[in-house]
């Protein structure tokens, strides 16, 4: 056991398929009670059978310490588990096998702004939301004024928070998270989204908070966040551990599978046809993943095919965090040979509201599904924000635009001038 | 506001110095009450944002919570008691109906409130941890504000109609409490059902319609007849209708055997659901 501050012992976590999606009916239950009487008053309703279809092993088999002070990077693809080892960690859910013990006061920001409410004002949110991260209302009320400054939201703190641009109420978010100063930090994906400026600041902030002694374990998909700031990296593939070790062994290891796509992606994978990775070709990036322009983008997706198809459709779409479908398109009758094809796409601009974004290519023969794939790495749009500052006027395009008031006569523009000076346009 | 800084530095510490073991089973009935006070200002700071919200963008606000009973008091008055007949203890149709309304409305909304309360705060439990029993807990607590309000209401009717309340009226605050005890039980078993089945939620409606007439607040209980009194003692709303109008007016009789079987029924009912919500806790956030 040691002094690990965090000390996992093969942690396991078991779901019900669908379980998040769709909760049960009580005619369903009482269905199943029938013929197992003695669960129905069990606590755990993912535990109703055994790991039988309905179920599936989200994490499996999990260990590690993380000595006090240590600054853990978890990372793999969506789905690997990174999240539920989090959220057990932090307490959210308890495993369905294996322990942990943690030592010290655990902070966790598995999202930002947890527990905001839109009607009430920054200043009575930051009270809401310092409590529910763990913080007393003295507390709260000494490291005030330290969080609006952090912010940058002091002239709007005792407006309602549905007034704020999404900008601000992540400022805001991070800002209280950011000065909980638990000895215990878990950080789940949450800078993906904000402006770049702020993204700097609040990395800049956890290196503090990093090299100020304070253990933490850290989720992204940003490998410049991880090589930055992590010292040991856990690399997760479905539910257990690939490969644990120093940042830069491991996020090389990473990388490169996700380059060559051996890293296992989604199940409707096919045979004949496989898309093995993607990158930003133009404009070259440090990442061939982060887009830090609008346009002109070329995109490339490379596939293997391995017998001859043909009366091919192709499909394509982009995706937002948020599963809405940003863009979709496709491509018929095409004839493809057996080898390495890419298929290359170059956009104009790509007028993204910053944040992760996800592609789906597809094939099919006949209608038939060859394959498709979830492509990973997530793209991840990077530009400058070109919005409204209010979120209800801001919307999916971050388009730049420029704007001006023109002042011509000639045009007969129809001006509001003071009466007394007439006689310009006879 | 009055929490001391030594307050909270005793709450810090054994949250520093701990160590948190995280096991698949947690042990059946370890109900942490020591962890509940060390989060006493989040059970705060929810009260204060239910209240907060509550009548936010609401044109009349707070006097909702006075229409509510008054007008439920006025449409009672005039068909069970002008039409209907209904005896009334002597007492004046709107002090006999307002003084019952006001705990019963009390615990309907609790208990409804309560039964959506970690449905309606899914987010934070997917995203945070916290005694998840600080969220029932919180909205019993927020109901009483408006309690206090509506009870403004009663004091007014009791000076119109000249009625001077009896030394009875210290045991206001038990029956107070055992409202709120009830609601709290219900509560808990019906917000960690609602949580897995939503089925509940379709539900509360009608056990709130039934409750309320199998509870005293239309009629007296001295309709039910005398060896039928421990079963419907049972039911804690009985006698705190009956001790409502007891402890204030002096009227019916002193709710003894109801209160014995009443204060029986709570206690289970909020132990069990104290157990109940426990088991459920550690995996809510998955199924809710």
């Amino acid at each position: 056991m040691s002094n690990a501050a965090i000390h996992v012992d093969s942690l396991g976590k078991r779901y019900r398929i669908g379980a998040r999606a769709r909760y049960h009916t009580m005619r369903d239950r009482l269905a199943h009670a029938l013929a197992t009487p003695s669960r129905w008053f069990g606590s755990n309703p993912t535990e109703a059978s055994g790991a039988g279809p309905t179920h599936f092993w989200a994490l499996r088999n999990v260990s590690f310490a993380l000595e006090e002070g240590g600054v853990l990077g978890l990372i793999g693809r969506n789905g690997a588990g990174k999240t539920t080892l989090l959220k057990i960690l932090s307490r959210v859910t308890q495993p369905t096998e294996g322990s942990a013990e943690i030592r010290g006061r655990v902070g966790s920001l598995l999202e930002v702004g947890t527990g905001f409410h839109p009607e009430l004002t920054g200043r009575e949110n930051t009270y809401l939301n310092g409590a529910i991260l763990g913080m007393g209302k003295k507390e709260i009320e000494r490291k005030f004024d330290d969080i609006v400054a952090f912010a940058e939201v002091a002239d709007f703190i005792d407006t309602p928070l549905k007034h704020y641009s999404t900008g601000m109420q992540m400022r805001l978010a991070f800002a209280v998270a950011a000065h909980f100063e638990p000895q215990i930090l878990l950080v789940d994906e949450v800078l993906a989204v904000g402006d770049l400026s702020f993204q700097k600041k609040c990395l800049a902030k956890m290196g503090e908070v990093a090299h100020g002694g304070r253990t933490i374990v850290f989720v992204t998909h940003q490998m410049n966040q991880i090589r930055r700031l992590c010292e040991k990296v856990i690399w997760m593939d479905g539910g257990t551990i690939r490969q644990a070790g120093p940042t830069a062994e491991v996020v090389g290891a990473y990388e490169a599978a996700m380059a060559s796509g051996t890293a296992s992606g989604n199940t409707d994978r096919g045979e004949k046809v496989r898309f093995l990775s993607w990158e930003i070709v133009d404009p070259p990036n440090e990442s061939p993943h982060t887009l830090t322009v609008i346009g002109p983008v070329t995109v490339r997706f490379s596939l293997r095919v391995s017998q001859y198809i043909c009366r091919v459709t192709h499909g394509i779409t982009l995706y937002n965090m948020d599963r809405q479908l940003i863009w979709g398109w496709a491509k018929y009758n095409l004839q493809l040979e057996p080898g390495i094809h890419s298929f290359t796409y170059t956009f104009p601009m790509l007028p993204l509201r910053p944040g992760a974004y996800a592609w789906m290519v597809s094939l099919f023969e006949d209608g038939e599904l060859l394959d498709m794939w979830d492509c990973l790495p997530e793209m991840n749009i990077a530009t400058e924000d070109y919005q409204h500052q209010k979120d209800e006027w801001s919307g999916f395009l971050n388009i730049p635009s420029e704007f001006s008031i023109e002042d011509d006569c000639d045009r007969n523009v129809v001006q509001v001038r003071p009466a007394s000076s007439g006689g310009m346009d006879d | 506001m009055g929490i001391t800084q030594t307050q909270v530095a005793v709450a810090a510490k054994p949250l520093e110095s701990s160590v948190v073991r995280i096991e698949a089973r947690r042990r059946w009935l370890a109900l942490d009450l020591g962890e509940l006070w060390a989060y006493r200002d989040l059970v705060y700071f929810f009260v204060w944002r239910d209240i907060k919200v509550r009548y936010k963008q609401t044109v009349i606000g707070a006097a909702w919570a006075v229409l509510q009973p008054v007008l439920t008091m006025l449409v009672f008055s005039l068909f069970f008691g002008k039409l209907a007949k209904i005896p009334s203890q002597g007492l004046p149709y709107p002090i006999f109906y307002y003084s019952a309304l006001l705990p019963w409305m009390y615990f309907a909304t609790a208990m409804q409130g309560a039964t959506n309360i970690v449905v309606e705060n899914q987010r934070v439990i997917t995203k945070i941890y916290f005694p998840r029993v600080v969220l029932p807990v919180a909205s019993v607590l927020s109901g009483l504000l408006d309690f206090a309000i509506s009870f403004g209401v009663l004091l007014a009717l009791m000076a119109f109609y000249r009625i001077v309340p009896t030394r009875a009226v210290v045991w206001l605050p038990v029956f107070t409490l055992l409202a709120l005890l009830t609601a709290l039980g219900v509560g808990l078993w019906l917000s960690a059902l609602n949580a897995i089945y939503r089925d509940v939620r379709y539900v509360v409606p009608f056990l709130v319609q039934f409750w309320m007439f199998a509870s005293p607040v239309a009629y007296p209980s001295s309709l039910v007849p005398e060896k039928w009194r421990g079963v419907y003692g049972l039911n804690p709303m009985a006698s705190v209708i009956e001790g409502f109008r007891w402890a204030l007016t002096g009227h019916g009789q002193p709710p003894g055997i109801l209160l014995a079987a009443s204060s029986a029924a709570v206690i289970f009912l909020v132990f069990s659901g104290l157990v109940y919500y426990h088991a459920v806790e550690g995996t809510m956030a998955d199924v809710v």
